[in-house]
């Protein structure tokens, strides 16, 4: 579901983010992606929804080789992978609803299709009740479980989840992660960025560990 | 491989469009509501297109007006044949049926000078000054309608009319009327070249205005790209913003225009009338309505796609 073939990345200025990076997480796989600030990890995500290229290397995901996706493309490969973000990335001006839907209504859902799912999603993260309220009216956890839902309403194959419990406490952040651990059970391949060791170790899922860009731990030689 | 929910949907074709449709309707109708919940900033936007759109607008009518006019009068030449002073009423109303039995003459109609004199004081309102006067300035005239408008049968004529001892001159009318339709001409170029520059100008204000707009929704719109938004599903509610701030621009450009002939009625009736006419200003006709609301549209539209053309691109998830 996402191959990573000996990928390095290099900003402009010589800043090497990633080196050598090498992984495969096979279709319905859960895994974690840890290490310390800077070490690339954000880097990484950003490579898989094509908001960085890499400067080596393949990057695979759902099938597709990245480096060949033209600009025109991103957008598809986007709707392929669910993205949960540390900052929620929610619009303000809209409702929980409207939120949720976006996904759908981008990929031409018909809005019948689009309230049946998001009505769907948004139960399933615990929010049935609050789709009508702005997300300023809502707490943090529940704004993080809004871009969940969001990252899940169009059944990606693949979620992505850059530092999901970062603002929460540990109750909730073990909620979130249970969560995602549901969508894995489905057949979701799961990778989850975090600083959280504690909670890594709870799920006992595969570990990814990245340290100044190199994977040391978890990837494939 | 577990792939139960975790297949992309595919939804047909005939839902896409159907959505893609729904879409555009939403998209619609949103960005209407959007300019109508903040009216001040969008009544000042319509505004100013409308100035700019009214302008060229109202000259073009007006111009259409001056023509029509002038066309009322056609386009057949009309040589006036002022006599010498010293001919008798007699011996002109002869060289009037002379040259009206000439094969290139369809016409003629003679003035005499009291007759002259009787139209000119109560055309004129000179009737004071004219009393004061101890003989008629005028000469008598006569109107030679000729077969031919070609300029050198015209002049071949005009020579032998002027040769007579009578005639004291011989004026061309057509040489005004076609001094008029160069002037028309002129005009009907500077209109354009006017609405050339102004067209350029709510471009540039649409532009800016869609710019700006693109610049408020900057965070809207990383957040539609990373959840998988194309550029197009990105791109449309501006280009319907331009749609309507072209179109709403347009109706008030109508409005002034309608306001400014209504302006111009009275005194141009008055002004008709004086000249013994019962001419009316014409409006811009359903016709021109229509021009004028696409025109609008589409400069609306087309500044949005430049706007969205140079600032889209730049805004990228960070």
């Amino acid at each position: 579901m996402i191959r990573f073939d000996d990928v390095s990345k290099r900003y402009p200025g010589g800043n090497d983010a990633l080196s050598r990076v090498n992984f495969e997480l096979a279709g319905g796989e859960m895994a974690f992606l840890t290490g310390h600030s800077g070490a690339g990890k954000s880097t990484l995500m950003k490579l898989i929804i094509v908001m960085e290229r890499a400067s080596r290397g393949q990057v695979f995901v759902n099938g597709v080789n990245l480096n060949r996706v033209s600009r025109g493309q991103i957008p598809l490969v986007r709707r392929g992978v669910g993205v949960v973000f540390q900052n929620h990335q929610l619009l303000f001006d809209r409702n929980v609803y409207d939120n949720v839907a976006l996904p759908l209504t981008i990929a031409g859902y018909s809005p019948r299709d689009v309230g049946r799912r998001v009505r769907a999603a948004l139960s399933k993260v615990g929010l049935g009740d609050k789709e009508k309220k702005l997300p300023v009216q809502l707490s943090g956890g529940e704004q993080q479980r809004v871009g969940i839902a969001r990252a899940v309403v169009n059944k990606p194959p693949v979620l992505l989840a850059d530092e999901p419990t970062g603002n929460l406490d540990p109750a909730l952040s073990l909620e979130v992660m249970n969560l995602f651990s549901q969508f894995n059970q489905v057949g979701v391949t799961v990778l989850i960025a975090t600083h959280d060791l504690e909670l890594v170790k709870t799920m006992g899922c595969r570990e990814l560990i990245l340290r100044d860009g190199s994977l040391v731990a978890g990837g494939d030689l | 491989m577990k792939t139960t929910g975790a297949t992309v949907a595919i939804t047909g074709t005939r839902d896409r469009l159907r959505a893609w449709i729904a879409h555009h309707r939403r998209v619609c109708i949103g960005t209407l509501r959007e300019l109508l919940e903040s009216p001040l900033s969008s009544l000042m936007t319509w505004l100013v297109i409308g100035i700019a759109l009214a302008l060229p607008a109202i000259l073009t009518v007006f111009l259409q007006n001056v023509s029509a006019l002038s066309g009322d009068w056609g386009g057949e030449p009309r040589l006036s044949v002022y006599l010498v002073q010293t001919a008798g009423t007699a011996e002109a109303r002869a060289l009037a049926d002379t040259l009206e039995r000439q094969g290139d003459v369809s016409e003629t109609r003679f003035i005499s000078s009291e007759q002259a004199l009787v139209d000119f004081r109560n055309r004129s309102g000179f009737g004071d000054v004219l009393a004061s006067l101890d003989r008629n300035p005028l000469p008598h005239v006569i109107e030679v309608v000729p077969v031919t408008a070609d300029p050198l049968e015209l002049g071949s004529l005009v020579a032998r009319i002027e040769a007579d001892n009578l005639v004291e001159s011989v004026a061309v009318d057509l040489a005004w009327l076609e001094r008029l339709y160069g002037l028309l001409q002129f005009a009907k170029r500077l209109v354009t070249a006017l609405g050339i520059v102004l067209a350029l100008g709510v471009l540039l204000i649409m532009g800016n205005t869609i710019r700006l707009s693109i610049e408020n929704r900057r965070q809207e719109i990383e957040v539609i790209k990373l959840v998988g938004g194309t550029d197009g599903f990105v791109r449309r509610p501006f280009l319907y913003l331009g749609f309507w701030y072209g179109l709403g621009g347009a109706l008030f450009a109508l409005v002034l225009l309608e306001a400014s002939l209504l302006f111009l009625s009275s005194p141009v009736e008055m002004l008709a009338q004086s000249y013994q006419d019962d001419y009316a200003l014409s409006g811009p006709g359903l016709m021109g309505i229509l021009l004028l609301l696409l025109l609008g549209a589409f400069l609306g539209v087309a500044g949005a796609v430049l706007a969205v053309s140079r600032h889209l691109r730049d805004i990228e998830p960070r």
